[in-house]
């Protein structure tokens, strides 16, 4: 039953990382522009040239 | 001599003949002639955007949406941005350079689609000194890193303002530095009492599932450690807002609504910490987490803060950053700071009046309607005064500055002791939910020492544990959650139905108003669409076309306005065109002799003129019609004023003339006050007259005018036709198009007291469950751990649920609206 020990911590090591990935997030201005993103990601710089013509 | 008809005729703008679209803009083109292949314009400036756009390989802009552009119709002129060229001013709005490489950002209000986005973000193919730029699409700023060696900041401007995204510069864009660290602390919070929270949780439901048999100890040992180690920081850097508040507020010999929640909080910290160094149990950690996550995230719900408005602009929003000073070295620009008194300035078109001034040269017509509510300007004479505020409209003017910035008429209203009360704070110490909590507290005390009393008797060593037990289950987050979720989720409808509020604290102003005061002019009025009334003689379409001839070719407003008023028309060849400045028009056309202009030109008696009271005449051989130019009501008024009246007691406070009183009077019926021809000052103590008299005043204005009777009303709001134009500081904006929505919003606000109400009784309810275990002395942590998620879900849905549920009934929209 010792596996517990490891168990219980590892799983909070684990929620601990992703406690670090939103803080790293929300530091990085992540949730400033939450409209921007979603029109940035559509942009191809190169759809004129491959797509229409 | 002339009779003017009786009869009044009102007509409505024909509809353009072209169906055309312009490409770029999507306004109909009044002309076909400006094409480019298959595409048409509607400008000259519309087309040159496109030729460099097509030039730079840019029309992608096209593709993303249709129409993107911006009209190009107002021409700018070619030395606005000169002052930027003066490194002292150009300094001010870096935010980094180091000689060369440098970055700024501009506040770009025009910003509005996919397609901006895209452009302002492929700058870099336009000119090859721009390295980087990136569009904050939220607040509408845009970044620009750029080599200062290859283009200077002056050309980049002038580059946004070419293809349609002029960046607004002001005093006080520049003086603002970064603010926006201001509430990540308390998201970091929210997430590290949230992480805590749920391992929290998960390692005590063993000990839950298990209180008859026991676990096994060394498993417990883990358990309760953990959970110390994970509540540590819960305890110490996320609840810290509380202990922080509750300390200011009992320095200033004051319970505040954090007072409780702190004494709980260390309370259940320590006892927690007492059982399980002590080996006598798992404590309350699990319930203390949680009561500071769900505060937390109450409290980030409540303040979710529109970032693209701002509610706290002074004059310095408006104010350029420099003006053209006149020395004897010819034309310099110069920060605004440094203005002194004699200084000779230039004002263009558009152009603010910076401080008071005297007149020197050049005809000054001043458009005060943002200062003063006049809806008319006003043309000025050589060697008057022009005060600050004012926009010069039509030619350039030279004025000599005679007040410092600071000292002008309009900038010594912001002297006056209503703008330097907090008006946040106030409405905080006033709220109901204060009130509440201090006489909780003391209830909660008062119960406490009488529990440890009885125990005290019975059996005293239960003492310490139903006392501890009882401040732990009483808190009054309840209580508190009640008031954020609801208010949360009110900001929240408000602004789906175009009205932004400041802070939470003005919901229950909002509820409490009994007095209305509106203003007229941009409030009541819309600036932009003038109603031009013809009286007199009808003009039959021959002659219209004929008029529409001799006036498209003059500059003067009232030309302009009658060009508007009469439509596209077909141009009738005309003679002896002839311009009086100051008076009006002669010419011949269609073999007919025409005027247009003042009362005295056209000859007509004196006390004609002052009884008709027009703005222009027309004369055509021997018929006369005349122009009236009013201002027209927004469509919403004429329902919402008799709505608004059954409920609460109205008035009108106008800087403008009583041109209009008839229509108002019929309006606003016989018991309201009317009061006309009022200065800011005169306003803001009009609202303070009111409020000598207990009343609460709603203040609804729109422009600097109104300033002082915004600050000064129990809630200011300003109307804006567009929410991200610049609107004085008040406590909420409301979207012009959803007037309409006004008597709604108004009970939801007043609904929004029951509401807490309401969930403050669930909460209380919940409360006597928890205290009954406590002061028994049997709580066990599992009660409390079932109790404290149960009352805060069972709030969250109650408030969430009733303001949900109001708000259809009065038919306010639910669902959010894109533009914010």
């Amino acid at each position: 039953m010792s596996a517990l020990y490891v168990l219980v911590i590892v799983s909070v090591c684990v929620a601990g990382l992703f406690l670090a990935a939103f803080i790293w997030c929300v530091k990085n201005n992540q949730y400033e522009d939450q409209k921007g993103a979603s029109m940035r990601i559509l942009y191809d710089d190169d759809f004129e040239q491959e797509i229409y013509k | 001599m002339y009779t003017i008809e009786d009869h009044d005729t009102v007509v409505t703008r024909p509809n353009s003949k072209v169906n055309l679209l312009c490409y770029h803009c999507g306004l109909p083109c009044i002309t076909n002639r400006i094409v480019i292949e298959d595409k048409a314009f509607c400008c000259q400036g519309c087309k040159l955007v496109y030729e460099l756009l097509d030039e730079n390989g840019l029309c992608d802009y096209y593709k993303l949406q249709s129409h993107p552009g911006l009209s190009q119709i107002k021409p700018i002129r070619s030395d606005k941005y000169s002052f930027l060229d003066n490194e002292d001013v150009a300094k001010q709005l870096y935010k980094f350079t180091n000689g060369n490489y440098t970055i700024v950002t501009f506040y770009i209000p025009g910003v509005h689609c996919s397609s901006c986005m895209w452009l302002l973000e492929h700058l870099g193919k336009v000119n090859a000194g721009i390295i980087e730029s990136r569009l904050n699409f939220t607040t509408k700023e845009v970044t620009i890193h750029f080599s200062k060696n290859k283009i200077s900041l002056r050309k980049i401007t002038e580059l946004l303002a070419t293809i349609g995204y002029e960046p607004y510069i002001s005093l006080d864009e520049a003086n603002k530095k970064n603010t926006k660290d201001y509430n990540k602390q308390r998201i970091y919070k929210l997430g590290v009492a949230g992480f805590c929270f749920g391992n929290v949780m998960m390692m005590s439901f063993p000990e839950y599932l298990s209180h008859d048999t026991g676990i096994e100890q060394q498993y417990a040992h883990l358990f309760r450690y953990l959970n110390l180690l994970l509540a540590i920081p819960v305890f110490f850097y996320s609840g810290s807002e509380f202990f922080v508040t509750a300390w200011k507020g009992i320095k200033q010999k004051m319970l505040n609504i954090d007072a409780p929640i702190a004494l709980a909080l260390i309370i259940t910290f320590t006892r927690s910490i007492y059982e399980i160094a002590g080996n006598t149990g798992s404590g309350y950690l699990d319930s203390m987490c949680g009561i500071v996550f769900f505060m937390l995230a109450g409290r980030v719900a409540q303040e979710r803060t529109y970032k693209s408005i701002s509610f706290h602009r002074d004059y310095k929003s408006y104010f350029p950053i420099a003006v053209n000073v006149v020395t004897t070295n010819g034309i310099q620009s110069k920060r605004l700071q440094e203005l002194k008194e004699k200084d000779v300035v230039q004002l263009h078109n558009d152009e603010i009046i910076p401080a008071d001034a005297i007149v020197l040269k050049g005809k000054a017509y001043i458009d005060y309607s943002f200062v003063t509510g006049e809806s008319e300007p006003v043309t000025v004479m050589q060697n008057e005064m022009v005060y600050a505020g004012g926009k010069q409209v039509g030619t350039s003017l030279t004025i000599q500055i005679i007040k410092p910035v600071a000292g002008s008429y309009l900038t010594s209203l912001w002297n006056h002791h209503s703008f330097s009360k907090n008006k946040q704070g106030q409405n905080d110490a006033g709220s109901a939910i204060h009130i509440l909590s201090e006489y909780f507290t003391w209830i909660l005390l008062s119960l406490a020492a009488g529990t440890a009393i009885y125990w005290y008797i019975v059996d005293p060593s239960k003492i310490i544990g139903s006392v501890t037990a009882m401040l732990i289950v009483a808190c009054p987050c309840a209580l508190l959650l009640s008031a954020t979720f609801t208010n949360g989720n009110l900001l929240r409808i408000f602004s789906n139905n175009g009205l932004f509020l400041r802070d939470a604290t003005v919901i229950e102003q909002l509820g409490k108003i009994d007095h209305i005061v509106f203003d007229k002019t941009g409030t009541l009025t819309q600036n932009s669409e003038k109603q031009f009334t013809c009286s007199g003689y009808s003009l039959t379409d021959e002659e219209k076309d004929i008029l529409y001839s001799v006036t498209c070719s003059s500059k003067h407003p009232y030309s302009k306005s009658i060009v508007t008023w009469l439509g596209h028309r077909d141009i009738v060849p005309v003679t002896e065109w002839k311009e009086t400045p100051g008076k009006g028009l002669t010419a011949i056309a269609a073999g007919k002799k025409i005027m247009v202009g003042s009362g005295e030109f056209l000859g007509i008696a004196k006390d004609e003129i002052s009884n008709n009271n027009a703005a222009v005449y027309i004369r055509i051989n021997d018929k006369i019609a005349s122009f009236h130019s009013l201002p027209t009501f927004r469509k919403a008024v004429p329902q919402i004023i008799p709505a608004l009246s059954e409920r609460y007691k109205l008035s009108l406070l106008s800087g403008d003339n009583d041109n209009q009183k008839a229509a108002l009077v019929n309006l606003f019926r016989n018991q309201s006050e009317l009061l006309f021809e009022r200065t800011p000052m005169a306003k803001l103590q009009y609202i303070e007259s009111l409020q000598k008299n207990d009343e609460k005043v709603l203040m609804i204005g729109d422009g600097l005018n109104d300033a002082g009777a915004l600050q000064q009303s129990n809630v200011g709001v300003t109307l804006a036709d567009d929410i991200n134009n610049f609107t004085p500081s008040c406590d909420a904006i409301l979207d012009a198009e959803r007037l309409a929505f006004l008597p709604g919003l108004l009970k939801l606000a007043k609904a929004s007291r029951y509401i807490i109400g309401l969930s403050f009784v669930v909460s209380i309810v919940y409360n006597i469950i928890g205290l009954s275990f406590a002061m028994q002395g049997i709580l066990r942590p599992m009660i409390a751990a079932i109790l404290m998620p149960c009352s805060t879900l069972s709030i969250v849905i109650i408030s969430g649920g009733a303001t949900s549920l109001v708000a259809k009934c009065l038919r306010l929209s639910l669902k959010t609206k894109d533009s914010i």
